[in-house]
């Protein structure tokens, strides 16, 4: 029987002609990653793996992004514990705040990520970067440990859900749209311990920046990792980006699938997360007057620079409404120069927007744009949890750019077809 | 080995930022993250949790983020045992890496109500439910999931692995 894409690459990772799901392996890893809130738990936990060095210093990221720059002095301790592991073990890919950004969105940037590599990160959507035609997935702090040490992560050789897409979005439609209509319809588990593969001839309209936010929210869906095959808007992308070369793999025509899903790209409507779970999904049609007190744009989900265009499409020669605060985060250094110098930065400055600096921070309820009890947040970012961005009272409705943008305008959350 | 204790109880897709929020991990220390273990969703878990008291929950338990301070938490709060009719991948993955027990079990799901007092067995994977005079049996770890859990977790397994 013929293999899938993941099993291909998890197969070569473990030095095995083939694997099947449910097999558990050994795998090389290629990448192992890690932010201030989780490396220092893998700090602690490295010297238990019998390692005084870590296994490959240009193949191991830290990235202070989530509580930096530093939000108060426990945050500063812990970015403070990844500095200075990061120099004793002269780990190559140590980002300062000055040339860092959010990881997911960094790490694919830099060219550190290429089709056929096998990335875990101790942060849930690692598994953003399925979209260059690589197996990635999120661990905790312990698997970053042994990653680190031995280079080595075990894994369950996941089944998969095949994705076939076909047509085109219509306008202010996205890959936002897309993963969550994918979550709203097979639920928060629906793939669980599964891999999502996206195929079909609608992939080639998806740009890149789509492809790396539907890998990312995955997870949402339970998911193992979420992977794209590789074309040439990937080579282009690992050519610019610098990375190595890329080993291609391809799903074969009798791999076994639990489920196909077939999805006309050309009917996505734009498509909301209602509180407090991302399958919670509703479309304009059916969806009720929802008054917003906050906009948040950026995340390692929207925070890329096709993302803030969008923003700034909707924004351009309008100003916000009264009653809201919009955030708007570029996902990396790279991404803010661009934005500035493309003069998205007058049309958020103009339309009475605030811009910070690459952070996670209130994607988790870090800093940066905390609600107050019975506030509600229209956000670009990935989960709306219970008290995900702040009080336990208040409310996140997930969105992709336009609309977020949209609703900042009016105030409602807002069809940027109706403004 | 075994657990005894009263059930937590709660529904499906319990998240980490339910467990432990992200407003408290700027810290790993984890008295201080079990302080705080579930207080989004359970005001009085942490006044009322006692060593061995074991928590049952339905679907997709552990969903969201990949902070390993969620099972942390729950372990350091005296928790013995989470039962579930499913996990979250990553946290079931950080559980056995940390020694945090966890079982999938429907029966038990189906039957046991919070308050129950119950009795888990992890070698034989029976859960006695001795409020209701009811036992169940939760499904067995896979081979390599044994190992890492007798090991003592991965750090132990993998660096005997090694030598």
């Amino acid at each position: 029987m013929g293999m899938t894409i993941t099993e291909k690459i998890l197969a070569k990772a473990a030095g095995l002609d083939s694997v099947h799901s449910g097999q558990l392996i050994m795998a090389d890893l290629s990448m192992v990653l890690g932010n201030d809130i989780t490396s220092p738990v893998a700090i602690k936990e490295f010297p238990k793996f019998g390692k005084k060095t870590v296994f490959d210093n240009t193949k191991v990221a830290m990235i202070p992004d989530h509580f930096a720059p530093n939000k108060d002095i426990k945050a500063a301790e812990q970015c403070k514990c990844v500095r200075c592991f990061a120099n004793e073990q002269n780990i190559k890919n140590y980002f300062e705040v000055g040339e860092a950004g959010i990881e997911h969105a960094l790490l694919p940037e830099k060219g550190l990520v290429t089709a056929g590599d096998v990335v875990i990160g101790a942060d849930s959507h690692t598994c953003t970067y399925g979209a260059l035609g690589a197996f990635s997935t999120g661990v905790g702090s312990t698997d970053m440990a042994c990653g680190m040490a031995t280079g080595k992560a075990w894994f369950k050789v996941p089944s998969s859900i095949k994705f076939v897409l076909k047509g085109k979005f219509n306008r202010y439609v996205t890959g936002k749209d897309l993963i969550l209509h994918i979550i709203g319809q097979i639920g928060v588990d629906g793939a669980l311990y599964k891999s999502m593969e996206f195929t079909g001839e609608g992939v080639a309209s998806l740009s890149m920046d789509d492809r790396f936010t539907v890998c990312n929210m995955a997870i949402e869906a339970g998911a193992k990792n979420g992977i794209f095959p590789v074309d040439e808007k990937t080579l282009a992308y690992l050519k610019e980006a610098g990375a190595k070369t890329p080993v291609i793999f391809n799903s074969d025509s009798d791999a076994s699938y639990d489920e196909v899903i077939e999805i006309d790209l050309s009917k996505l409507e734009s498509t909301v997360s209602f509180p407090h779970l991302p399958s919670n999904t509703k479309t304009f049609s059916n969806m009720p007057k929802v008054k917003i007190d906050q906009v948040v744009i950026g995340s390692c989900t929207n925070g890329r620079i096709s993302d803030l265009r969008a923003a700034a499409e909707i924004l351009k020669g309008r100003h916000i409404d009264k009653s809201v605060r919009a955030i708007i985060i570029p996902a990396t250094q790279k991404i803010y120069r661009e934005a500035m110098h493309e003069g998205l930065f007058d049309i958020f400055l103009d339309a009475g927007c605030v811009i910070s600096t690459p952070t996670c921070g209130p994607c988790l309820g870090g800093y940066m744009g905390i609600l107050a009890a019975g506030e509600r947040a229209i956000s670009t970012t990935n989960r709306n949890f219970v008290g995900r961005m702040g009080h336990v009272e208040s409310e996140v409705y997930l969105a992709s750019p336009h609309v977020a943008a949209a609703s900042a305008v009016t105030g409602y959350i807002t069809d940027p077809n109706a403004l | 080995m075994k657990t005894k204790g009263k059930v937590f109880r709660y529904k499906d897709n319990v998240d980490t930022d339910v467990i432990i929020p992200a407003r408290y991990l700027n810290t790993s220390n984890a008295e201080e993250l079990a302080s705080h273990c579930m207080e989004d969703i359970d005001k009085d878990f942490v006044k009322k949790v006692k060593k061995g008291d074991i928590i049952v929950a339905d679907k997709n338990f552990g969903c969201g983020s990949s902070r390993e301070h969620a099972p942390l938490a729950i372990k350091t709060s005296g928790i013995g045992c989470v039962i579930a009719r499913s996990f979250a991948r990553i946290f079931y993955r950080n559980s056995i890496n940390i020694g945090l027990a966890i079982l999938e079990c429907e029966e038990a799901c189906d039957n046991i109500e919070a308050g129950d007092e119950v009795e888990v067995d992890f070698d034989s994977g029976v859960i006695k439910n001795l409020t209701k005079n009811e036992e169940y049996q939760a499904e067995p770890f896979p081979p390599f999931m044994q190992s890492l859990i007798s090991a003592g977790g991965l750090a132990p397994y993998m660096a005997k692995e090694n030598n």
